[in-house]
């Protein structure tokens, strides 16, 4: 009896050694990657939330634990509360308009059109521009009076203004210039989505007599709804981590009209030294982003269409 | 990965040890230093930096100099405090004369003083202009040594001053005065501004003067205290505001730092106030007849002085902190400081320094190279406190709010003086 027990039982332990042993083979295959991820991603996470719960330090004045006091006075700061408005404000206006435009420029340079190349290469420069190159083509473009902008107005026969010097057109200016550096980052996406989409399909549709209009929405739209995803992801992510501009264009201000979170994350991290309340800050900008990138993926996840 | 670098560091630093001790003596005494330094104005200056240090090679083949351009006075300091965080310090550095008590309360720094051992470094440290030691030298000890240093000076368009009527040589000396040739020189047609004062990157700074033409300082001299909301300083910012707003010989909203050099030298506006530092750019590039003034007092004349000083980081070895003085010293001295005067427009740094042959034919040939050294007399220091960073923000945003219009600047400077007073009254 012992030894048919035994024997009924090899074959599933060496079953289980297997299995045991596939499981370390595919974590093993996962180590490098995981220990990078956890390395430069979730340790630094956590210690951001960790470090938000203690005071600033000095070598004079060590920091101590605090609890949710940076938290209490983040909301006691009218200007966290100024540059989160502002970011909102720049999402919304970056967003919807650099991806309808990005369309456009793709449906448009999909077509069959003479020097379509040139087109393509032109609409594609901004984005190979560094953000710091294009604020400084840009800041000479808002520059009162002797700026391409004021010029082209003054030869129309309209008096020009201080784009970046009134707090009422400073973020206007500001999204215009990003919708115009990352549309045709987008373009190529669409671009190469509309490429992969059948001829056929534009045919059959012609067939029954669809409009152009009709084709477009329910034929062509809902096939580029991957890529739409995509896009929008990045651009709302973009639109937070987008902040080099500033650096040139404005320093976030005037005060404060066109702070955006992460640039006032930086301020307070390297020109205030206050490390805990950067990080404060930064928790706050990852919860964002996490409801954000949760309601993407959750939300509008299932109403793509994925071919 | 980490661990190996460091490893293989150890072993290439005990091979030098090794090689050290075969070869002679003197390689032993290879010191390597590595600067981060900042540059704020136009012009290619990183070139004569670069020729500068040069030149200290060799004279000094022992000591290995690696100057690195950092982007402005914000960038510099970053990396600078951002490689000594990491482990991996520069032993010295130019950053702004005004960040002293922030890289003191770092205990990032060392007195020069503790490294100064003979008379004669003693005696060098006593040779700058005073006025630019004020933001250098807390609690009587010496933190920062004069680099780049300036002073607000205003710049004048003498055709656009012969073309409205006025004297090009006689500069308006007064508020009223300026206001008055402002009028003169504004076009109607917005074609032209009498006068732009930049409210963009270092509004605080063009800020001191307005106050201490004013009869006031921005803040006391141990950096606890600041002074905003003083009538005399109100009324300073209530003048800036009228020089746009009542008067109209200024644009509106802010001005940006970074263009008004180009709005000069297009003659959009006839005068401007900026750094000293800007000199040669203007010089170089102006395609009219230019001067430079003292800016103009009302109830004093005044300026403060700004720029970069020399700072030497407390994690460095005492072989690293002799090496570093003997470099500064290097940068510093009369003939270097004439150079980089003339390259720059930025002010010689000592008395001595414009007693060099090269600079005193410069100034004899170019006089506006010497306003900002004669305006050194009615200097005050640059807005530096404890918590800098965040008081000059609390300034600045009051001061944009209230060129833009959006606030007053009684409601502005009172909001400003008691968050600065929240700030820094655990110092106090």
């Amino acid at each position: 009896m012992p030894d048919a027990a035994a024997l009924s039982a090899s074959p599933r332990r060496a079953r289980l050694a297997f299995a045991g042993f596939a499981a370390i083979h595919g974590w093993l295959l996962l180590l490098p990657a995981a220990v990078l991820l956890v390395a430069f991603t979730h340790y630094p996470t956590v210690r951001t939330l960790i470090s938000s719960l203690y005071s600033k330090g000095t070598s004079m004045r060590p920091a101590r634990f605090v609890g949710a006091d940076n938290y209490a006075a983040m909301i006691e700061d009218p200007v966290f509360w100024k540059v989160a408005f502002n970011t909102f404000y720049f999402a919304l206006g970056t967003i919807p308009a650099s991806i309808v435009l990005a369309l456009t420029m793709a449906l448009w340079v999909n077509g069959k059109l003479a020097g379509r190349g040139f087109l393509r290469l032109a609409y594609f420069t901004p984005t190979i521009l560094p953000m710091i190159a294009v604020a400084n083509i840009w800041l000479f473009f808002y520059t009162p009076g002797i700026g391409l902008i004021d010029q082209m107005l003054g030869l129309v026969g309209l008096s020009g203004r201080n784009w970046l010097g009134d707090p009422d057109t400073v973020l206007p200016s500001l999204i215009v210039m990003t919708v115009w550096k990352e549309a045709g980052f987008f373009m190529i996406f669409y671009l190469a989505a509309l490429q992969a989409i059948p001829p056929e399909l534009k045919e059959a549709a012609m067939l029954e007599g669809a409009s152009r209009w009709t084709y477009l929405r329910r034929v062509l739209l809902p096939l580029l709804m991957p890529t739409t995803l995509f896009v929008l992801i990045n651009a709302v992510l973009n639109s937070f981590k987008l902040v080099d501009h500033l650096f040139i264009l404005t320093k976030g201000g005037p005060n404060n009209a066109s702070n955006l979170l992460l640039y006032y994350i930086y301020e307070t991290a390297f020109s205030y030294f206050d490390a805990p309340y950067a990080a404060t800050l930064t928790a706050v900008l990852l919860a964002i982003l996490a409801v954000l990138a949760l309601t993407q993926f959750l939300v509008l996840d299932k109403r793509v269409h994925y071919r | 990965m980490f661990i190996g670098l460091k490893k293989a560091a150890k072993a290439a630093a005990v091979a030098t040890l090794c090689g050290g001790m075969l070869a002679s003596p003197a390689a032993a005494k290879d010191v390597e230093l590595t600067m981060y330094y900042p540059i704020s104005v136009g012009g290619p200056l990183t070139q004569v930096i670069d020729a500068m240090v040069g030149d200290f090679q060799k004279e000094h083949p022992a000591v290995k100099v690696n100057a690195i351009y950092a982007g402005n006075y914000d960038d510099t300091r970053v990396k600078a405090l951002a490689a000594m965080n990491a482990g991996q310090p520069a032993q010295l550095s130019v950053m702004f004369s005004i960040d002293a008590y922030e890289l003191m309360e770092q205990n990032a720094i060392v007195a020069f003083d503790d490294i100064a051992e003979t008379a004669e470094d003693k005696a060098w440290l006593t040779s700058f202009y005073p006025g630019l030691m004020e933001n250098g030298v807390i609690d009587g000890k010496t933190w920062g040594i004069p680099f780049q240093r300036s002073t607000i000076v205003m710049y004048y368009n003498k055709d656009a001053f012969r073309e409205a009527g006025l004297n090009p040589e006689q500069p308006p000396r007064t508020w009223d005065e300026m206001v008055a040739a402002g009028k003169a020189l504004t076009k109607a047609d917005g074609s032209r501004y009498g006068l732009m004062i930049p409210s963009t990157g270092y509004p605080y700074w063009m800020f001191g003067a307005l106050a201490k033409q004013n009869g006031e300082v921005l803040m006391s001299r141990d950096g606890t205290e600041t002074y905003f909301n003083k009538p005399a300083v109100v009324d300073a910012l209530q003048f800036w505001r009228d020089l746009g707003a009542k008067h109209k010989i200024m644009p509106e909203g802010t001005i940006e730092w970074g263009t008004l050099r180009q709005n000069f030298l297009e003659c959009r506006t006839a005068m401007m106030w900026h750094s000293t530092g800007n000199l040669t750019a203007v010089k170089d590039a102006a395609t009219f007849d230019f001067g430079v003034a003292m800016l103009p007092g009302n109830t004093q004349a005044g300026s403060p002085t700004g720029g970069g000083n020399f700072y030497i980081f407390k994690k460095t070895s005492p072989e690293e902190r002799q090496a570093a003085l003997q470099f500064i010293k290097f940068m510093t001295a009369p003939e270097r400081a004439a150079q980089w005067s003339i390259a720059t427009g930025y002010m010689g740094v000592s008395p001595t320094s414009y007693a060099t042959p090269a600079l005193s034919a410069y100034v004899k040939e170019f006089p506006p190279a010497a306003v900002a050294r004669d305006q050194l007399e009615h200097a005050t220091a640059e807005l530096s406190t404890y918590e800098t960073g965040r008081v000059r923000k609390l300034l600045d945003d009051a001061i944009q709010s209230v060129l833009t219009g959006a606030a007053e600047p009684k409601a502005a400077l009172d909001a400003a003086q008691a968050q600065a007073d929240r700030l820094l009254k655990s110092y106090r």
